[in-house]
């Protein structure tokens, strides 16, 4: 059995916004051999099975449903001339842009001379949270829900408890609503939604009761879910469902980097990147979701297009080898996390994946976001913020021979 | 009793223990049919253990299940390859944390040398941390045990009970005895699913032994006292951890938390060891997943920075006393094999040879059996996936492809609900626990189950 050997100049690991988005850039900047490897049967990412409204204003300029959205991309990325490869896993990555990968007639292998990962993310399982209780029938992240009700045209309960109020809890609700679903409580363990607006708003709308510092702690049921034990301030009670929905809580799709060895930051569970998006191995760059728990599809597609432009000055010899990265040490509690993780010499060089630096907070602070280096100050904006919020901050010039940058809060 | 089909031996129990000796059984030339009360085998305490081929080090010295283990132990190397089922040979350390423990290794070393396993090897801190860089520095000492391995626990009981159906055993599922006789030298057994008549009965039967010996024969001289172990299992990555099995010094009711990677390539911490009265649910707890958690990066500190993918929890079927209950009433043709409480994987084999000796029957032994080849579920071995014609992966986390999930929804023994098909092919049981692949699970396998997947009805659209 002869190995089967592809090549290409650009193969970009996913298809959904942050994927086709620089897949289609990738092209109109002049790429000839651009590939898409897709996992699922369709290409599309998440937004295939949101089967509602609000997609497309940043990308189209019109609202659209999520499976309409994503249509819309892999046209555009076809017309372009981008070959998508749908029920092609990629299963190893190798040092310099080797991948192997599986499909119908097994293992093959793809050359590429820059590689993009956009593999996205998925929600935090109930196993990775430990919700104790049984493994009854009816517990479900969104991704799995969505999948079942837009997809299959399924309903797989009438009345499940919705965990957590990120903006994805948001998405659980309309989903339940388009499948005649009636949740009995939305719970979240904060002190109030994670996501500020249209959460809390469309749950009231609903008339789903909302418990701010609440959290589940067991599932009870054999065969399918019978009821949840919840604790709250106001002690431990049980709530009659039939089904959990576990929201939220994204992480990056990340395993096929580590098991890779490539440079995993902890804190945001993605590739650590420099300016431009390009992890440990410079063959490699990261776009999209799997960046950081969890932005937007339009964020994710503007995301994918600036790392087009990445690579393509990747291509052409012109981006500089980061020869002295400059990670940024995070220094307050309050921190999780800042991406890019290394700042190159020059970021006004070529056309960065992020014109900014991404930020995340652990815990919710005010007062003013410094990014030092050594005793000068290279960027600063006021803060007032909580989990979960986008704060954004000007990438600076990084001076080559002074400390390594630090941001701090004070 | 109209209707009934006659066999030579009923075996009642679909777990490991009851594969085994369905598989013995049909070997030694009976008509065998495995009675099982749930809609699939290995819905009990065969469910969930920490899936390693003991070799006995540690087993009471004499003993019915050091034998066992010994003879169960020493066919699996026999059968294993002709199975395709999975072995990998880690090895095992005992390890000492305390000066307490630390006195005790002599003794177990000695224990070992006496139970027949000569090939320990007493390690220093230096040698095990050499052995194994990843583990906490404050390890004070231990001993190699190279005959511990990982197995598939699911495999290998699906592999007893295959070779058994392919030799011309009878499997019933949803069959639960409700009440039996003897009439004229026969067991007449009255199931959900229709009369049985057997010359020999072996009760099998792990959390229910106690009560299926009640409904036979009225009585019962044990008592069912389930021990939850509770589990904690990490993704894949963790797996480069660490090459052996770690076992703690032992104390008199569990072998105590273990960390070891698993035959599909994750890192498995557990179990804990909570005696309860409930012997249906399995319920985990947070409290206790933490304290695992916890443990296992006092262990192996790297830990800290890898996801968990899985947590569950079994139910050890033991009794109010530590040893094997098995017994044989040579008159009434009645055997039970209880009390099976946590070596039941290493010694399935052993048990069923033991059982066929106690049983002492004269059939013409099969002379050139069918040896079925199990699919490869193991990351150690080549896998459908790196194959032509598999049908693309349908679960990602675990790579399982479409023409395997087809292969465990055919034959005689079709996966027959979810928890079925999760242990023939591992579906849903990754890192994603189900957010990717529901929804192509629940259309593969619509009308397929007969304890369907609980995705709801269709809506007409």
């Amino acid at each position: 059995m002869s190995e089967r050997v592809e090549e290409v100049d650009v193969a970009i690991v996913g298809g959904g916004p942050a994927g086709l988005a620089a897949a289609a850039e990738l092209r109109r900047l002049g790429v000839a051999r651009v590939a898409i490897l897709e996992r699922e049967a369709q290409a599309g990412g998440i937004p295939r099975h949101c089967g509602h409204y609000p997609f497309g204003m940043r990308e189209f300029h019109r609202l659209l449903r999520g499976p309409d959205y994503a249509a819309r991309l892999v046209r555009r990325a076809e017309a372009a001339g981008v070959v998508i490869r749908t029920g092609t896993t990629v299963t190893a990555l190798g040092p310099g842009g080797r991948l192997t990968i599986s499909d119908d007639r097994g293992l093959a292998t793809i050359r590429a001379r820059a590689v993009l990962l956009a593999t996205g993310v998925r929600e935090t399982s109930r196993a990775a949270r430990m919700i104790g209780g049984e493994k009854p029938g009816g517990i479900l992240p969104t991704g799995a829900l969505q999948g079942l009700v837009y997809l299959n045209q399924q309903k797989p309960f009438e009345r499940p408890v919705i965990i957590g109020s990120e903006l994805v809890a948001f998405s659980a609700l309309l989903t339940c609503r388009h499948a005649g679903i009636r949740p009995v409580a939305m719970i979240e363990e904060g002190d109030r939604a994670t996501a500020r607006w249209p959460v809390p708003l469309l749950a009231r709308l609903f008339g789903i009761p909302f418990l701010a510092r609440t959290r589940l702690e067991t599932i009870r049921g054999t065969r399918r879910v019978e009821g949840v034990e919840i604790a709250g301030a106001a002690g431990q009670r049980s709530l009659q469902t039939d089904g959990v929905i576990v929201t939220g809580q994204f992480r990056p799709e990340a395993s096929l980097l580590r098991e890779a060895g490539l440079a995993v930051d902890p804190a945001t569970g993605g590739p650590e990147v420099d300016g431009w998006g390009r992890l440990s191995d410079p063959a490699y760059f990261a776009a999209g979701n799997l960046l950081r728990g969890v932005e937007t599809a339009g964020w994710s597609w503007a995301e994918g297009r600036r790392a087009a432009h990445a690579i393509a000055a990747s291509l052409r010899g012109d981006l500089r080898a980061g020869d002295r990265p400059r990670p940024i040490a995070l220094d307050h509690a309050a921190l999780k996390f800042a991406m890019p993780q290394v700042l190159p010499m020059a970021p006004a060089e070529g056309r960065g994946l992020a014109p900014s630096l991404q930020i995340r907070l652990a815990t919710p602070a005010r007062g003013r976001l410094c990014l030092w280096q050594g005793d000068r100050l290279i960027a600063y904006r006021r803060l007032n913020h909580r989990p979960e919020q986008r704060i954004l901050m000007r990438l600076p010039t990084i001076e080559p021979n002074a400390p390594p940058p630090r941001l701090t809060i004070e | 009793m109209a209707g009934a089909r006659t066999y030579d031996v009923a075996v009642i129990g679909g777990g490991v223990v009851g594969c085994a000796l369905a598989r013995r059984f049909t070997l030694d030339g009976a008509r065998v049919v495995l009675l099982e009360k749930a809609a699939d085998v290995l819905d009990g305490a065969s469910k969930g253990n920490s899936a390693i081929l003991h070799t006995g080090f540690d087993a009471p010295e004499g003993s019915l299940e050091l034998q066992c283990i010994r003879e169960g132990h020493a066919e699996y190397l026999d059968i294993h390859a002709r199975l395709n089922l999975p072995l990998i040979r880690s090895g095992a350390m005992v390890l000492a944390w305390t000066p307490e423990e630390l006195d005790q290794l002599p003794e177990l070393l000695d224990q070992a040398q006496r139970n027949g396993v000569a090939d320990v090897e007493p390690l220093s801190a230096a040698d095990i941390r050499q052995l194994e860089p990843a583990l906490a520095a404050n390890v004070l000492g231990g001993f190699r045990i190279p005959g511990e391995s990982l197995i598939d626990p699911w495999s290998a009981a699906h592999a007893y009970l295959r070779q058994a159906l392919d030799n011309g055993a009878t499997l019933m599922r949803q069959a639960e005895v409700r009440r039996g006789r003897r009439v004229g030298g026969q067991w007449e057994m009255e199931t959900t699913a229709g009369p049985v008549r057997a010359a020999l009965v072996i009760n099998a039967a792990g959390l229910w032994g106690d009560e299926v010996d009640r409904r036979l024969t009225g009585e019962s001289w044990f008592t069912i006292k389930p021990r939850k172990g509770q589990f904690v299992v990490y993704d894949k990555p963790a797996a480069a951890l660490l090459g052996h099995i770690l076992l703690p010094v032992p104390n008199k009711i569990t072998k105590g938390v273990v960390v070891c990677r698993t035959a599909f390539g994750n890192l498995l911490v557990g179990p804990t060891a909570e005696e309860q009265d409930d012997r249906i649910h399995a319920t985990m707890d947070r409290a206790a997943l933490e304290a695992l958690r916890k443990r296992g990066e006092e262990i192996l500190p790297a830990l800290r920075d890898q996801e968990i993918t899985a947590i569950y929890a079994g139910l050890r079927p033991a009794t109010e006393e530590k040893h094997y209950r098995i017994r044989a009433d040579q008159a009434e043709n009645y055997i039970t094999v209880g009390g099976i409480r946590s070596t039941g994987l290493s010694a399935a084999l052993g048990i069923a040879a033991h059982v066929a000796r106690l049983a002492g029957r004269r059939e013409q032994t099969l002379s050139d059996p069918v040896w079925p080849c199990m699919p490869a579920l193991s990351d150690e071995v080549r896998r459908d996936w790196q194959q032509s014609g598999n049908g693309g992966i349908v679960c990602h986390c675990e790579r399982v492809t479409r023409r395997e999930i087809e292969a465990a929804l055919t034959g005689p023994m079709a996966a027959g609900n979810m928890g079925g098909l999760k242990r023939r092919t591992r579906v849903t049981m990754g890192r994603c626990q189900g957010f990717y692949c529901s929804a192509e699970l629940a259309r593969l396998t619509e009308g397929r189950l007969s304890e369907p997947m609980l995705a709801g009805t269709r809506r007409d659209e």
